[in-house]
């Protein structure tokens, strides 16, 4: 029988230290929806997508009645949009149209955000790719919840830096179009190395064509609970500091798997993956950075920082991994500098740069995250940023991401504001050396030699 | 059957357990277990509850012992047991 301890420490987290699960993410197929008249794929998509989620967000809702425990997000993934609109597509304009259509389903149905408006091409671009890619601007301009995420290597292909190229355009044009909104449109569209089939976190979810019609995945999340454990055993070793995390971890996810099975079965879909996150929010006590603090650094980004970083990310999976029956999505800590109050001190402290970021992504799930510069940055910068972080993720056969936004008409100094679970952010200083004919050079880069598994 | 748990928590003050059991037999909701603990200087007091013969529906005795709860000045949640087994027990 459960005792009153018991009951406290887990309402305490809930209460006190913000655990939540951070998503209920069902992820839907449209591959059925292509068709060449695209007023017939807009009406597949929004009729599939209906049918599934239309109880979505009132499942979730009931579960965080039952349970007590807030389920903060609910989204949809789907088939990357440049396979569904290949067919029927014919200019850039005709894939934005099919961008409206699904950002009204998901108003329609009630989520926060739709991912799945994406190319994977990471060893070369369709016609249809390349357009959808063209389109990005246009779209994340004209829609509010619909996320963007275009794969541009992995391991086994290498890095299309013909298309790293071109994402340092669209990333630049996006800002542009969304200028009057401090340039969010950026905050929408991710590039990556490696990207899951399965991620249940926005602005990198999508529904890959490994998967079932339609499945539910759940991110979990509580850096404040880590944290909170983690006070308790100040001043000891390392074997006790990575016990207390396993543990925790373990606890967070076991509540995100249980979150998972009940929402699986009552929306009659099957359960995909836990991915196992720390996933910070700009609420105060719900920062991964704090978490480094309380390990022993002054600020993210002071020297320890990556292996205190490895640490944790390692202990997390560790814990969580046998806390649940499937895990995927990008699993480990998260580093986004907007969403995370303690990344923001550090980057205004001058204890945290782009370049000790781009170390940190080494070891830990995903990459330069939320990170605002400024919006004179050239376009061949950003594709050079890009390829660095894509290189980190293409030799250590793991995730690496770029989520970065030029934020058009401020300079380094002056902060951004997104809102909501978005945050705020200092503008960072970029390395302004050229990488001109670098980037210019064109093809991709091959594969890594321990790519050769065969 | 899987049961309910039922937490009161806010400062300690006269008949409060009154109050929330006589709410919970007008209710047909039966008390299996009952213990209470100061956290933090904070009046715990955590019910262990059979709702299958309940007069009303779940969702409803969460709302109406949450609106109890402010009228009293404590936060009474009701919480299905699921959460408390996954987090602490394998």
């Amino acid at each position: 029988m459960i005792n009153i301890s018991e009951v406290v420490e887990t309402n305490q987290m809930i209460e006190k230290e913000n655990l939540d699960v951070r998503t209920i993410t069902m992820g839907i197929s449209l591959l059925d929806c292509i068709d060449s008249d695209i007023e017939v794929v807009k009406k597949k998509i929004h009729d599939k997508i209906y049918n599934y989620a239309k109880d979505l967000v009132k499942t979730g809702q009931d579960i965080e009645k039952e349970f007590g425990i807030p389920i903060v997000n609910k989204r949809i993934s789907v088939t990357p949009i440049a396979l569904v609109g290949g067919a029927c597509c014919k200019k850039p304009s005709d894939f934005a149209q099919i961008a409206i259509a699904l950002d009204n389903v998901a108003k329609e149905v009630g989520v926060n955000f739709l991912g799945g408006y994406s190319a994977l091409v990471s060893k070369g671009m369709t016609p249809a790719e390349e357009m959808l890619i063209r389109s990005i601007p246009e779209a994340l301009s004209k829609t509010e919840r619909v996320c963007s995420s275009i794969n541009l290597g992995s391991t086994k292909t290498g890095i299309n830096m013909d298309a790293v190229k071109l994402m340092g355009e669209i990333i630049k044009e996006t800002a542009e179009l969304t200028k009057e909104d401090d340039s969010l449109g950026c905050a929408k569209l991710v590039v990556f190395c490696n990207a899951p089939d399965d991620n249940p976190f926005m602005a990198g979810a999508f529904h890959g064509v490994t998967e079932a019609d339609c499945v539910v995945h759940v991110g979990v999340s509580g850096p404040g609970v880590v944290k909170t454990a983690l006070e308790k055993v100040r001043g000891e070793n390392f074997e006790i500091l990575c016990e207390t995390i396993k543990k925790t971890a373990f606890k967070v996810t076991r509540v995100g798997q249980l979150v998972a099975k009940e929402a699986s079965k009552r929306l009659n879909v099957p359960f995909g993956i836990i991915d196992l996150s720390l996933a910070p929010t700009p609420a105060i006590g719900d920062s991964v950075a704090d978490i480094l603090c309380e390990i022993g650094l002054e600020y993210a980004g002071a020297p320890g920082t990556t292996a205190a970083l490895a640490m944790l990310n390692d202990q997390v999976k560790k814990g969580g991994v046998m806390a649940s029956s499937y895990v995927g999505g990008l699993s480990g800590a998260f580093i986004p500098v907007s969403e995370d109050q303690g990344m923001i001190d550090a980057v205004e402290a001058n204890a945290l740069t782009i370049e000790k970021l781009e170390a940190m992504t080494c070891v830990c799930s995903v990459g330069l995250d939320m990170i605002a510069i400024p919006g004179d940055t050239k376009a061949t910068t950003i594709s050079g940023i890009i390829a660095d972080e894509l290189a980190i993720g293409m030799v250590n056969q793991k995730t690496t991401a770029v989520r970065i936004i030029p934020v058009i008409g401020k300079g380094v100094g002056e902060t951004v504001e997104f809102g909501g679970l978005l945050g705020h952010a200092p503008i960072m200083p970029v390395n302004t050396f050229s990488c001109d004919a670098f980037i210019n050079r064109g093809g991709r880069i091959p594969a890594p030699i321990h790519s050769f598994k065969n | 059957m899987k049961k309910t748990i039922i937490t009161v928590v806010g400062k300690d003050g006269v008949g409060i357990i009154a109050k929330v059991c006589t709410y919970l037999a007008d209710n047909d909701i039966n008390i299996e277990d009952i213990s209470q603990t100061i956290v933090s200087g904070f009046f715990n007091m955590m019910m262990i509850t059979d709702m299958s013969k309940s007069k009303i529906p779940f969702a409803d005795v969460s709302d109406e012992l949450a609106k109890l709860g402010e009228e009293i000045g404590v936060v009474i949640k009701c919480q299905k047991e699921e959460i408390f087994d996954s987090m602490h027990r394998i």
